[in-house]
């Protein structure tokens, strides 16, 4: 999808405001703002219910009755769906990969809705799969991978259109230790190489670097947000979960 | 140039429903057997008993066999409707539905897409069962064979449009089989695919009413005349018509501000 008028530019990769969504009668998102510059890598750090997921879903417009506003790239996720679309990869919690077609054909797949060629899609797709690590595997069936390479799969397909912006939900859920640094340090190498912002939510504090910016939300409210250095001073303890554990208070302990 | 995308993204998703088509073998089979069960079993003992007398669009006095072929074209298409309802029920529990809803084309196409995709999967395990009902001896006139097609796209996309409307419904893959109780099996029975209307008259006025009243009788009617190089205009705008408001109702459900998928949200 190619378009003319621009607002990309210096934009914010991801610029949400005053974002409040309700489901049930319940607020699950309140007030949220925020926003991610290009290249810059942010984790999004929340106990399980917190609202990580419907922000996601709210973000990537798999449903929209909200309050606030949602940009990417400058570009409106409802008024201008299209572009703010072709801008955002997504890994999604669960995952989502056809187990009974080739690595290939998956990405061949998802390379098609967004509208690429057959040409175009298999060269990206062996760049993506390259950059994973994952080069020899093009014709293996996805249900012969194991859960780190599925993984990585699936960030070569969220990557495969060049977004501006990856989300990553729990993208380590299930993953022994080694597959989950390697999957961090994959996503920092991104950020840093190809100028993707990239928005990893998680409730592992683990899995936060001293230098990474940190937005915690807890009960669908954002509490703070910083790099994990100046929170732990602001807070005046001495490590990341620490200060988690003082913000989100008593209740909903972290694991 | 502008119009190519779109047809990637065609090409993507029927390439895909294809492909997948092609690794269920078993789920081909079963669609196979089920109508030529019907035909080979219940239409052959049911020959004796049920004469069709003349009827529209025959020439002549016909087997019962070769009146119930049309409704088992129809039973092949609502099965495989219902069916890729279940998959897009099993799909968003997969979170594929997911991939498929955040590509930047307008959800609308990309339903099209998917339905197109299944009304085309649809279409070969219907012409597979003709060439078999061929080769047994329930032959339509050669030309029958193309009028067919574009009744089989309308009414794919019918029974298309009714499992993805249900699906918006349908929240967990249990509830399907009473999609099959309370969707598949009346529409099946309660229409003229196993008997003709007047027939079901003499039966039951209220039976006959709610079969006229069905949209897959006319879907049905649709499929029989253009198999017989016959033009039923009724028909054809009656199924037409359902379609279309099937459809719109289906990509309103999937609407993500207004859609039961609002309504139910993202809570998981």
């Amino acid at each position: 999808m190619k378009d003319s008028p621009t607002r990309d530019g210096d934009a914010p990769a991801l610029e949400v405001q005053d974002l409040s969504f309700a489901y049930g009668g319940r607020p699950v998102l309140e007030a949220i703002s925020l926003a991610i510059a290009a290249g810059e890598f942010v984790v999004l750090l929340g106990p399980n219910g917190a609202g990580k997921t419907t922000l996601f879903s709210l973000i990537t417009r798999l449903h929209d009755r909200r309050q606030g506003e949602i940009r990417i790239g400058g570009f409106d996720v409802r008024r201008q769906a299209v572009k703010a679309h072709a801008r955002i990869g997504v890994v999604f919690q669960q995952p989502t990969l056809d187990l009974d077609l080739s690595v290939a054909q998956n990405l061949a797949y998802h390379a098609a809705l967004h509208g690429m060629g057959p040409g175009e899609a298999r060269r990206r797709a062996e760049a993506q799969l390259a950059r994973v690590g994952l080069a020899d595997r093009r014709r293996t069936r996805v249900r012969r991978l194991s859960g780190g390479q599925r993984r990585r799969v699936e960030i070569a397909r969220g990557l495969l259109h060049e977004p501006r912006l990856l989300l990553l939900d729990e993208p380590t859920v299930g993953l022994d230790v080694a597959s989950r640094r390697d999957l961090v340090e994959h996503a920092h190498r991104l950020c840093a190489e190809e100028g993707v912002a990239v928005l990893w939510a998680t409730h592992l504090i683990d899995e936060v670097r001293p230098g990474d910016r940190v937005l915690v939300l807890h009960r669908g409210r954002l509490l703070a947000d910083g790099t994990s250095a100046t929170l732990t001073a602001r807070l005046g303890v001495a490590t990341l979960g620490e200060a988690f554990d003082r913000l989100v208070g008593e209740e909903a302990p972290c694991d | 140039m502008r119009l190519m995308p779109w047809l990637h993204c065609l090409r993507g998703v029927v390439g895909r429903e294809l492909l997948r088509f092609l690794h269920q073998r078993s789920r081909f089979l079963a669609a196979l057997v089920r109508p030529l069960v019907w035909l080979f079993v219940f239409a052959a003992g049911f020959r004796m008993a049920l004469g069709v007398a003349m009827t529209e669009p025959y020439q002549t006095y016909i087997l019962y066999e070769v009146y119930i072929v049309p409704g088992l074209v129809g039973m092949i298409q609502l099965f495989n409707g219902m069916q890729s309802s279940l998959s897009m029920v099993y799909d968003r529990e997969m979170g594929s539905m997911r991939v498929l809803l955040v590509s930047p084309f307008p959800r609308w196409y990309l339903l099209v897409c998917k339905l197109l995709a299944s009304t085309l999967v649809s279409a070969v395990q219907v012409y597979v069962f003709l060439a078999i009902a061929w080769w047994y001896g329930i032959q339509a006139p050669p030309m029958g064979y193309l009028w067919v097609l574009p009744a089989l796209l309308v009414t794919g996309f019918m029974v298309g449009a009714l499992g993805l409307l249900l699906s918006t419904f349908v929240r967990q893959l249990e509830n399907f089989a009473g999609v099959m109780n309370f969707v598949i099996f009346p529409m099946f029975f309660l229409s003229s695919a196993l008997y003709p209307l007047w027939r079901l008259r003499e039966g039951s006025h209220l039976v006959y009413q709610i079969a006229a009243f069905n949209p897959f009788t006319h879907a049905v009617e649709m499929i029989r005349f253009a198999l017989y190089e016959r033009v039923n205009p009724e028909a054809i705008l009656i199924s037409v018509a359902v379609t279309l408001v099937l459809l719109a109702l289906a990509i309103l459900g999937y609407n993500p501000s207004r859609g039961l998928m609002a309504r139910k949200g993202g809570g998981d």
